[in-house]
């Protein structure tokens, strides 16, 4: 048995998330490789090789794998999946793009956003957004499966020794190209990785008054997340998006500003350690599920807060 | 330009889901079912492409026992043209269904396939992407917004940094996100009309698809339940708590 993981990177940085499913490909068992895709990605090659328990590193070099363009990419893990019991990428929405690609080239079905590995072929996986929580066993000679990041504790970066080839398959096509990207630029911790973080609803009123989240998470090293309330208003963008079709996350500490609790919004926060929930209708869905709850007007509160902290 | 939607039945996303009892999957007796609502802003959009007169024609499809009939009406009261049911016994997992889509984009030969993202049953996110490869058509996942021209398509998509942009010739996969637009209600009279639009019912075998399922449905469990904490008076006892008893902070 041997598995192949793909790594999310951005051609310079490893992201958190390949740390994590790593962790979840240690638990399938077997030899764990790690395949690099990109373009002028060695650092990242290198940083992988790095990781405990990755026995090798296989990186495929090449300006057609520089956007992770999915038609590209699925072929290139289709073509190099064929020889391990198990191929895994993160679920991010990378992973999700091109990953389903990969399981119908091989002809198998995928299993999607585990949480656990129960063995080598059977997992746990969230279903009707998070709440009922399947177990379900694959019978394909290939597993294709993606990992739900959040719900593994990441490997340690360092301390491994792996050993770096190229794979020279280039597998390119003319039917897509990318044309261009808005990424949004900040200082703060990634809201999927991040320890603490705040998110605000729709009880924020506009995009301004996000700066009140801002000015506190900023004193706790928080990332600043929303609820799709927020982001369908337009007073935020989509990627601050927590929820079942958003980012899913689960800090230590993730402070909830007038956000009511929808189903959709705590199927992507509900996992997190501890939850405090600010909003002045005492009947929100979010106390039901806050350890800390605070009736009041978050105007009032969020100014406060960030004098207390 | 034909565009083809594929829609699925779903439980309404305002139900409460219950695991049964024996946990062998979720209690769906008696439950109110719906088209899936990222299947809904698919089909909405293709009607869209139509007013604007850049598709001449809009088939939707889904694939499941009769009763998938009822979500096809509404697409079709919604603005489709005309409906394919692929009857199957149950639902078919996403690898079969994307077989089964192979099939009737070889009949129909549709420039722009939509389909919904993901389902809000199995929250899968894979049929779209399935169907791509078995096609050999270029996709484009998680759409915000759809810009059609000649003979390709530029799709914005939303990825977990902001939003990224390609363009695909035809014909070509785009998979809707929650932004891409706001389905309309179906009026009355629509709803009526829908009942004398077509609705063609084919087989798998038809298609000539095996339909089988390799993954396993062993066990289902509803969640670990959080219970509600405590109210705290005001910002200096939330604080106090945050730092001296959960240590968070």
């Amino acid at each position: 048995m041997s598995i192949l993981v793909i790594a999310e990177h951005d051609n310079q940085e490893l992201s958190p998330a390949t740390l994590k499913t790593l962790a979840a490909a240690q638990q399938m068992g077997g030899d764990v490789e790690v395949l690099v895709a990109g373009h002028d990605c060695q650092a990242v090659a290198d940083a992988v090789a790095n990781v405990e328990g990755v026995s090798k590193v296989r990186v495929a070099d090449n300006a057609a794998y520089g956007h992770f363009l999915a038609e590209n990419l699925g072929a290139l893990v289709a073509e190099l999946g064929k020889d391990y019991s198990h191929v895994v990428a993160p679920a991010t929405t990378t992973g999700k793009n091109f990953m389903p690609r990969v399981a119908a080239l091989l002809d198998v079905a995928q299993v999607s956003d585990i949480i656990a590995v129960e063995s080598a072929d059977t997992f746990k996986r969230p279903i009707y957004a998070g709440n009922a929580i399947a177990t379900v066993q694959s019978e394909d000679a290939i597993k294709v499966i993606t990992v739900r990041a959040t719900a593994f504790d990441a490997v340690a970066a360092e301390g491994g020794n792996a050993s770096v080839e190229a794979v020279d398959t280039v597998i390119d096509n003319d039917k897509s190209e990318f044309v261009g990207e808005e990424l949004a630029e900040s200082e703060r911790p990634d809201l999927t990785s991040a320890s603490v973080v705040i998110s605000g609803g729709r009880g924020m009123q506009n995009g301004e008054n996000f700066h009140l989240l801002e000015k506190v998470a900023d004193k706790l090293g928080a990332a600043v997340g929303a609820s799709r309330a927020a982001v369908d208003a337009g007073f935020v963008p989509n990627d601050m998006q927590v929820g079942q079709t958003g980012k899913i996350v689960a800090p230590e500490l993730y402070i909830a500003v007038g956000i009511s609790g929808a189903i959709q919004h705590l199927a992507g926060m509900k996992d997190s350690k501890v939850i405090v929930a600010i909003n002045k209708d005492e009947e929100a869905p979010i106390f039901q599920v806050a350890d800390y709850g605070l009736v009041a007007d978050l105007f009032d509160v969020l100014p406060e807060l960030e004098q207390a902290l | 330009m034909k565009v083809l939607v594929a829609v699925k039945r779903v439980i309404d996303y305002n139900v409460k889901v219950r695991v049964k009892a024996d946990q062998s999957d979720v209690d769906l007796a008696n439950v109110k079912m719906a088209l899936n609502p990222f299947c809904e802003i698919a089909v909405e959009e293709a009607v869209r492409l139509k007013e604007k007169g850049i598709a001449e024609e809009v088939v939707v499809v889904s694939i499941g026992p009769k009763a998938v009939q009822e979500q096809l009406r509404t697409a079709l009261a919604l603005g489709a043209d005309r409906a394919i049911q692929v009857e199957t016994d149950d639902m078919p997992d996403s690898l079969a269904v994307a077989k089964l889509l192979q099939g009737v984009v070889d009949k129909e030969q549709p420039q722009l396939v939509i389909l919904g993202k993901q389902a809000i049953d199995s929250d899968n996110n894979q049929t779209g992407q399935m169907l791509g490869a078995l096609t050999g058509m270029p996709q484009g996942t998680f759409a915000s917004k759809v810009d059609m021209a000649e003979g390709s398509v530029n799709v914005t998509r939303e990825v977990d940094g902001g939003l990224q942009t390609v363009k695909l010739s035809l014909p070509a996969i785009v998979t809707t996100d929650l932004r891409l637009n706001e389905p309309r209600y179906a009026s009355l009279p629509n709803i009526m009309k829908a009942k004398r639009k077509p609705l063609d019912v084919m087989s798998a075998d038809d298609l000539s698809v095996a339909v089988n399922r390799t993954v396993k449905l062993l066990k289902v469990e509803p969640p670990a339940e959080r219970s509600a904490g405590v109210k705290v008076a005001d910002v200096a006892e939330l604080v106090e708590k945050l730092k001296n008893e959960a240590k968070v902070i």
